[in-house]
């Protein structure tokens, strides 16, 4: 009782995919069975039930955030059929920032000038976990929110300020109490960012 | 006219009778008589044998049909779509402190939570034990089948002939076979040879005996046939409507099962209640329960229910394992309705399964419903070779219990607030 997943997926989407995000065409049919399998509603799209519905995601204390990282802000058609569903594309782009950066990756040509998967932009999805309005800033609440959500009701609202306090400072350096992308990038410059966003898909 | 055609119809006539005649004794030696008398002729291990030969001539025929096109052959994900990182969440932030003059707090520390939710989307342990299972051959079942192109004649004249085996032969031969009742063995023996059922029962010396609980996990219905066929049990059950309502009334008449109405089953005193009573009754058969509550694809054993451990009784743990190259055994009730399920299962090639009676197990000192449930549980992954999942088989239907985000909360809470107090220490 299988699904006839891949039979929906044409040779020419797989290519288009294939070039924008740098999957292995087996990947991306495999990641097509995966979606398929979670659309529940099968009308090709995905809700934010059908993400709610993985339990494992579903403990995640950043399990909301996460799933909004997949429903970009505005109706780009490509990725979105409707404001709260996404479609395959969208779903293979935002998978795409955990691929791992291979070294011969900087080799291709890509159409949108800077790999997916780059230092960069691994790091702007993790900035936008904590930038909730979009504005290219963590301001103390947005900071205060995301280490709510880490902690659940273990540590005091004191505590958590005084946290949230101290990473202002040490991160922010022209004084506007935020944080923005170029200080976020600064803070992180020791850490492997690469290895830590990036899942190894197998082939 | 009619004068015309009536030589052709008597001779028709004849032909049809002459060949029902046949049909029904050839159905009579070698399906009814020897069920009867338990004894085996050894074909359906033929037949099972030879299958399996085809399939993988099938398989291979379709990779070098798609080689030649230079197509691409879909692959099921047997080792998995991405390799997990075992790492925990302590492990994890504390190597990425090792660097820096540790801060109570780093921007960094979403990153494990991030990489850890991805993951999940991508592979999960639960949602995909709610589907079919993926096969590497292809057993000519188009349902299990994601590369049907028109790869050769040869391939698809076989899988035609398949079709009108399976529907014209095989189907309407168990349908005849599966209605029939009689002595309770029997009926159930005769169904087992109906569905063309290969099962190898391992460790006969542990079968359940009298006054205690067989449990098994579930995947199908047909678990009940399988299990029943060898031994007699008590069953225990809601009360149904429609077809498995019939099935449950006729049951009952051959011997005393245990059935609840839907408002009793709520009642857990109750339930726990007449099961002790079934128990304490040393001549009543063994009660039959599937502690999983709902039927899982047989890749994995998930969490059992504590309610039939709370007995106090000798467990008799029961492990079956599918073959799902000839067909797959597994009921997605969320899915599919009986009817279209009965229609799957009858039009398989075969049912080829293994059980095994584990040896009896008893509650120890000391512990309590959840840990007997769930060493038992591990006892019945081990032999049949399926994964041990602690999570709910209920999270088929329902959502995961707000109880476990917490858990993780309570981690990291720890890690940060475990950090601070080592600075005040030093």
């Amino acid at each position: 009782m299988g699904s006839r997943a891949s039979s929906l997926l044409r040779e020419e989407d797989i290519e288009e995919i294939k070039k924008e995000t740098g999957f292995s065409h087996s990947q991306i049919t495999r990641l097509y069975s995966r979606f398929h399998s979670l659309d529940k509603g099968e009308n090709g799209a995905l809700s934010r039930e059908d993400f709610q519905r993985i339990p494992e995601l579903a403990i995640n204390p950043l399990g909301d955030r996460i799933i909004n990282a997949f429903f970009p802000e505005g109706t780009n058609k490509k990725y979105t059929a409707r404001e709260d569903q996404v479609n395959f594309r969208g779903f293979m782009r935002t998978l795409a920032h955990f691929r791992p950066v291979e070294d011969n990756e900087k080799n291709k040509d890509l159409t949108s000038g800077e790999p997916l998967n780059s230092r960069t932009n691994k790091l702007h999805f993790a900035f936008q976990l904590y930038d909730l309005d979009r504005d290219d800033k963590i301001s103390r609440d947005e900071l205060l929110q995301v280490l709510r959500m880490m902690v659940g009701v273990n540590i005091s609202d004191e505590q958590l300020g005084s946290i949230a306090d101290r990473t202002i400072q040490e991160a922010d350096t022209n004084g506007d109490m935020c944080i923005s992308f170029s200080e976020f990038t600064k803070v992180l410059e020791k850490v492997d960012v690469e290895q830590k966003m990036s899942i190894r898909f197998l082939h | 006219m009619e004068s015309y055609l009536f030589p052709f119809d008597s001779l028709i006539c004849m032909l049809l009778g002459i060949s029902f005649t046949v049909w029904f004794t050839l159905l009579l030696v070698f399906i009814i008589v020897p069920a009867i008398f338990g004894v085996s002729f050894g074909i359906r291990r033929v037949y099972m044998k030879s299958l399996i030969k085809l399939f993988e001539w099938a398989t291979l025929r379709m990779e070098r049909g798609a080689k030649e096109k230079n197509q691409h052959l879909y692959k099921p994900y047997s080792n998995g779509i991405i390799a997990k990182e075992p790492v925990s969440l302590e492990q994890e932030i504390q190597e990425m402190r090792r660097g820096s003059a540790e801060p109570e707090f780093d921007m960094s520390d979403i990153f494990y939570f991030c990489r850890r939710g991805v993951e999940s989307i991508v592979d999960d342990e639960v949602t995909k034990r709610f589907t079919a299972e993926e096969l590497e051959s292809w057993n000519l079942l188009t349902r299990s089948n994601y590369n049907f192109h028109h790869i050769s004649t040869r391939l698809t004249a076989l899988w035609g002939m398949g079709v009108l085996i399976r529907y014209g032969f095989l189907l309407p031969l168990r349908m005849k076979n599966y209605l029939s009742d009689k002595v309770h063995l029997m009926c159930y023996r005769i169904c087992v040879r109906a569905l063309t059922a290969i099962i190898t029962y391992h460790d006969s010396e542990n079968k359940p005996k009298n006054g205690g609980i067989c449990v098994a996990n579930h995947t199908s219905p047909i678990d009940v046939i399988i299990l029943a066929s060898d031994g007699c049990y008590a069953m225990v059950g809601q009360v149904h409507g429609g077809l498995m309502g019939v099935i449950q009334r006729a049951m009952v008449k051959a011997c005393p099962h245990i059935w609840f109405e839907r408002s009793e089953v709520k009642d857990r005193h109750l339930v726990a209640k007449r099961l002790s009573d079934h128990v304490a009754d040393e001549s009543k058969l063994p009660i039959l329960i599937f502690p999983e509550g709902t039927c899982i694809n047989n890749t994995s054993v998930m969490m059992f229910k504590k309610g039939s451990f709370e007995i106090g009784c000798t467990v008799y743990p029961v492990a079956i394992k599918y073959d799902p190259r000839f067909g797959d055994a597994f009921w997605n009730s969320s899915k599919f309705g009986m009817v279209n399920y009965l229609l799957h299962m009858m039009s398989s090639w075969a049912i080829v399964c293994s059980v095994w009676y584990l040896p009896p197990m008893s509650r120890m000192e000391g512990e309590d419903a959840v840990q007997f449930a769930n060493r038992v549980k591990a006892a019945i992954a081990r032999k049949g070779g399926l994964a041990d999942l602690l999570w709910d088989g209920g999270l088929k239907r329902g959502k995961v219990k707000e109880v476990f985000k917490e858990e993780q909360q309570k981690l990291y809470s720890k890690v940060l607030v475990g950090s601070s107090e080592d600075r005040s220490r030093s």
